[in-house]
């Protein structure tokens, strides 16, 4: 069975006349491992397909099975455990705590799942070094560039070695280089620790690193296919 | 989860200190203005009862005439003499000294120095109804009081401004057209209840001021002390009908002298204070209210600053019950850390003002817990509706928030 099942998934926003479809009948499957970049225009639904996939939404109708799990029937507060045990988010604005150190960002999600003391401090020193911010914990986000930014939002992201990874518009506030080294590192995760990874996106160049894009139009999937020559991580890093 | 939530909370206000710092301030005011204007008011509440007794506890006041009002109370009435001092003495129960009291105001002069005051012609009794101890000397003796001896008794402040640091006692002061030996002075008492300087006093034998300074044997005044715990209202009627028998009033006549009671002035003066101590704490009260508003305002404030952070928060796997507990512990931590500091500071304030306003500082635990306790209320109360609010944001409205 899929990591990721979505069956006839749709979200309506408001009521009446004036309501708006969001996602229409959307099937979706994505398997443990894979790298999948979701693409299409404003307004196509590739955000809110991501918000119900992220268990941060639900749908209006249609089934969404997460590991075999109907997330439409489930509370508030067990979307919240489920996130907090299976899924990171990345985001484009970042999202850190301002005036918080680069270590305290990170440990928050371990916070929140009760760990200990030792376990958050070490934990969180692991997932800095493995966005390569060995040295950088005790910096704020305004001592940060957007760069760096984003590495600790990741490292955030992986600190409670989630099963997916969820990332919209992670490169959308950075310069073409900085995107590079996101996707790179990205890629990497995916490829080295097995970690799904979703990306929204709306360049072509980021959705290259993926090996499967799936393009949205008007709240429907327009287009789902394996990426011919996938962009070869180590060879981007060592150009870079 | 509760000490999670705790250490969230403080890394919050540490992040945070200039805000934290405005919250606090509002309750500290507040608490510190209520504890402040309580315990002051109560210590001047004591301070009039201070002055009050120090007129003489448990004192009867007896003057002739019905008492109309200020200055009015003598009209027509035939005053009291001597003999009525011994009549009282030796038929009343339950009191514990009488005295005659005689006063008429006069210029005193020690050498080169005069002095406007008054003599008071009394008994060694006058010691006892008045509460006045000798600070050196004595007192008079018994066939000085018979004879109408001069000498005399001064109070500190005529001391002060005759004779200046030197011992008065022995000396010679010309009072009206006669002289007088200084034989006592007076252990001062300090301001009386009503702005009037106390010690302003010199006490000479009764007769000596009938002969040589009003020229008549009236007595103006009657001071009956009760003895402690003796029924003050039974004390009052039986010395009623006395002078009634002795004045020679017949039933149904009304009474030509009236009776004051020390202990019901001393009742009014401190319900007047006892009543300003409830004003005051009431404006406080509203200064407490107000601070708490500004805890409220600053916690809806700070949500809305920190919805995204709350989005990022719930998305990360925050529960909503977390966010609530953390801005609730938030707002219960800052109320009661001003509480704590508006305690102190109330308290060096209220030493400090008693000092500068002379009355005594009486530590009054109930108000202080009282105000620390709406503190922490106020930061629970105003503290969780904002924290609700912020716990129930849907996660990506929340993180769309600009």
């Amino acid at each position: 069975m899929a990591l990721i099942r979505l069956r006839g998934v749709t979200k309506v926003y408001g009521a009446g006349p004036a309501a708006l479809r969001a996602l229409d009948g959307v099937d979706l499957d994505v398997e443990a491992g894979e790298f999948v970049a979701i693409m299409g225009p404003s307004g196509s639904g590739k955000s809110t397909a991501m918000n119900i996939i992220g268990c941060l939404d639900t749908p209006s109708a249609g089934e969404y099975l997460f590991r075999g799990v109907h997330v439409e029937r489930l509370t508030r507060d067990q979307r919240a455990r489920l996130r907090r045990r299976h899924l990171g988010f990345v985001f484009q604005g970042f999202n850190l705590l301002a005036r918080t150190s680069a270590q305290e960002n990170v440990e928050l999600p371990l916070l929140y799942r009760g760990e200990g003391v030792a376990a958050r401090h070490a934990g969180a020193r692991a997932a800095l070094k493995s966005v390569g911010l060995a040295g950088w914990e005790h910096h704020t986000p305004a001592e940060l560039s957007g760069g760096q930014q984003q590495r600790v939002a990741i490292a955030r992201a992986l600190v409670t070695r989630p099963t997916v990874l969820l990332a919209d518009e992670p490169t959308g506030n950075l310069d073409t280089q900085r995107s590079r080294e996101i996707m790179d590192l990205l890629a990497a995760l995916n490829a080295d620790r097995g970690i799904t990874v979703l990306i929204v996106t709306h360049e072509a160049e980021m959705a290259a690193y993926a090996r499967r894009v799936v393009r949205f139009l008007d709240g429907r999937i327009a287009g789902d296919a394996v990426t011919a020559h996938p962009v070869d991580a180590q060879a981007t890093a060592g150009a870079a | 989860m509760l000490w999670n939530s705790l250490l969230l909370a403080w890394r919050s206000i540490r992040r945070n200190l200039l805000r934290s710092f405005l919250t606090v301030l509002g309750i500290v005011i507040g608490v510190s203005a209520v504890i402040t204007m309580v315990t002051l008011g109560q210590g001047a509440t004591r301070a009039v009862q201070d002055q009050i007794s120090s007129l003489g506890s448990n004192l009867l006041q007896v003057r002739p005439g019905q008492r109309l009002g200020p200055g009015m109370d003598t009209a027509g009435a035939p005053a009291f003499a001597e003999a009525d001092v011994q009549a009282i003495a030796t038929q009343l129960g339950g009191i514990r000294a009488v005295a005659p009291e005689v006063r008429r105001g006069v210029t005193v002069i020690y050498a080169a120095r005069n002095w406007s005051t008054s003599v008071t012609g009394t008994t060694n009794a006058y010691f006892e109804t008045s509460n006045w101890r000798l600070a050196s000397g004595r007192k008079f003796e018994d066939f000085e009081e018979r004879a109408g001896a001069a000498v005399c008794v001064i109070g500190a402040t005529v001391r002060r401004e005759l004779f200046g640091a030197a011992s008065p006692l022995g000396q010679q002061i010309r009072v009206k057209d006669f002289s007088c030996e200084v034989i006592g002075l007076l252990a001062s008492k300090g301001q009386g209840a009503f702005g009037m300087d106390q010690d302003d006093v010199i006490l000479l034998p009764l007769r000596t001021v009938q002969r040589r300074v009003t020229g008549s044997t009236r007595v103006n005044t009657l001071l009956v002390s009760m003895k402690e715990g003796s029924d003050t209202e039974r004390v009052k009627a039986s010395l009623t009908q006395l002078l009634r028998e002795r004045r020679h009033l017949a039933e149904g006549d009304e009474d030509n002298f009236n009776v004051l009671d020390t202990r019901q002035i001393a009742e009014t003066l401190s319900g007047t204070t006892r009543i300003m101590t409830m004003l005051l704490g009431a404006v406080a009260a509203v200064s407490l209210l107000v601070g708490g508003i500004g805890i409220m305002n600053i916690m809806l404030v700070s949500v809305t600053e920190r919805t995204r952070e709350i989005g990022v928060r719930l998305a990360i796997g925050a529960l909503e019950r977390e966010v609530l507990l953390q801005f609730l512990i938030e707002a219960v931590v800052l109320a009661a850390l001003g509480g704590l500091v508006g305690v102190v500071l109330a308290a060096f304030a209220s030493v400090l003002l008693a000092q500068v306003m002379q009355v005594p500082f009486l530590f009054n635990a109930g108000i202080n817990l009282l105000a620390l306790a709406f503190a922490a209320a106020i930061g629970v109360i105003f503290g969780y509706f904002p924290a609700r609010r912020a716990a129930r944001l849907d996660p990506i409205e929340a993180l769309r928030h600009e």
